[in-house]
């Protein structure tokens, strides 16, 4: 477990003010956060209860549906949560979000003229197992251009939050694919210095989970914080 | 001391962003081996994680209203705007707002009054020209610790934060002095932290990225 006074383990994040990519300049923090000696609360260790989601929620093939399916590759996307201890983090929220398979997001300021896909919401979310497992069925998304600088290119991925036990496992992320050619050229992947740390965000193309006659497997393990340490051992209630 | 690279220099240099990388393709490492690094939210998360706010055709997990009618205590808005180093409202924000119901104690369990005690709002849910103003509902929480100001955590996410940070508001009519991590804040940027009365039990809380007035954000 991780103490408090240690912050983040931001060795293994990203820069946040990463100059290549454009958008930090008026947004990153211009100052450091805060390191406390002590004095947090409960909330360090605040579990919110998520409702029951519907059947469909982790099968964007179905959930975006009107007359058809979706159009482009279907794939499996499956992992499993795990804390910095090698633990499994059972009922965390995953959502995930991302492209269709022409790299065109729904969102309503999207503006890439790529065609939508009236079949495909590109929306899901699934609560991970008591073993940390969670999957998803999904069309592969697509690579899209964007405005950070001449011939940008977002390498496909998709989009994960992820709220598991506390402040400290709350994570947003995003999952690349393996051999993606733009992945070199993306500052938002490179914003993470350690190359080693950052091909983490690289799935894992998966012959054995992979479907006969169906869909490929890819695998994105995710490791979050351990839980912090509470930094009061009497009256974590009020006082 | 972590590591804190990037920090205080915020000079924007213009380089193009062309040149390639070092990147090597390999399988992503066993989870033990580290941690997952962040990514930034991007600006179109609205659809998947604050839907309804926003329109889509997609039920919500949590939205910005944190207290059904059973849940005890006193009613209160809190609103307020993410401002960039410009000064300029960030239409595209995702916060997240953490907070102990009216006794001090956080949700950790399943309970029956309705209360979430996790809330979220996308900022600009009312078009990129509304005003941009994130907007909770809830019922003041009770302090948490003995000495402690109650307070709301804030979790900010959005496009050009490749990481996401954690700030407090508290309010304005309460004695902070013995607040504990109050008191380990920098005197003069203390005041970032309190919320405004802006009318009965209704409250703004500005969040500004950078500048002299910078909202003090917290290590975890």
């Amino acid at each position: 477990m991780r103490s408090i006074t240690e912050g983040r383990d931001w060795g293994q994040m990203p820069e946040t003010a990463f100059a290549d990519y454009r958008s930090t300049g008026l947004r990153a923090p211009g100052k450091p956060p805060v390191r406390l000696e002590g004095g947090w609360d409960a909330s360090i260790g605040l579990r919110p209860q998520w409702p029951e989601l519907a059947r469909d929620d982790a099968d964007l093939t179905v959930n975006g549906r009107v007359n058809g399916d979706p159009i482009g590759e279907r794939i499996v996307v499956e992992g499993v949560l795990l804390d910095g201890a090698g633990h499994p983090v059972p009922n965390a929220l995953i959502e995930v979000w991302q492209a269709n398979a022409a790299g065109r997001y729904i969102h309503r300021e999207e503006i890439h003229p790529a065609p939508l896909d009236p079949n495909f919401l590109g929306a899901g979310r699934c609560i991970s197992g008591s073993d940390g497992s969670y999957r998803f069925i999904t069309i592969k998304p697509g690579s899209y251009p964007w405005g950070n600088h001449r011939n940008a290119w977002r390498p496909a991925h998709i989009h994960f939050s992820i709220f598991g036990a506390g402040l400290a496992q709350r994570l947003v992320t995003q999952m690349y694919f393996p051999g993606d050619p733009t992945l070199p050229y993306d500052p938002i992947f490179n914003s993470t210095a350690d190359p080693e740390v950052r091909n983490r965000l690289i799935s894992r193309f998966s012959m054995e989970d992979t479907i006969p006659e169906w869909a490929h497997c890819y695998r994105f393990d995710i490791t979050l914080a351990g839980a912090f340490a509470t930094p009061f051992e009497e009256g974590d209630g009020h006082g | 001391m972590a590591d804190m690279r990037g920090f205080g220099s915020m000079d924007l240099d213009d380089r193009g962003g062309t040149h390639p990388f070092s990147y090597s393709d390999e399988r992503s490492v066993a989870p033990s081996a580290g941690l997952t690094p962040s990514q930034t939210v991007g600006p179109f998360f609205a659809y998947g994680l604050t839907p309804g706010l926003y329109g889509y055709d997609f039920a919500e997990v949590h939205n910005a209203d944190l207290a059904g009618p059973d849940v005890e205590g006193t009613r209160i808005v809190i609103e307020g705007r993410v401002l960039d180093g410009a000064g300029m409202p960030i239409h595209d924000a995702l916060i997240e707002l953490v907070q102990a119901d009216a006794h001090g104690l956080y949700v950790t369990a399943a309970r029956n009054d309705g209360f979430t005690g996790y809330g979220r709002f996308g900022t600009g849910a009312n078009g990129p020209k509304g005003d941009s103003r994130f907007l909770f509902r809830t019922v003041r929480p009770g302090a948490t610790l003995a000495g402690a100001a109650p307070f709301l955590v804030l979790i900010v996410s959005m496009r050009g934060l490749l990481n996401h940070f954690i700030t407090r508001a508290y309010f304005p009519e309460d004695d902070h002095g013995s607040d504990p991590v109050m008191a380990q804040v920098p005197e003069d940027r203390r005041e970032s932290l309190v919320a405004r009365a802006i009318g009965p039990n209704h409250y703004q809380f500005d969040i500004r990225m950078q500048g002299s007035r910078e909202t003090v954000f917290f290590d975890l």
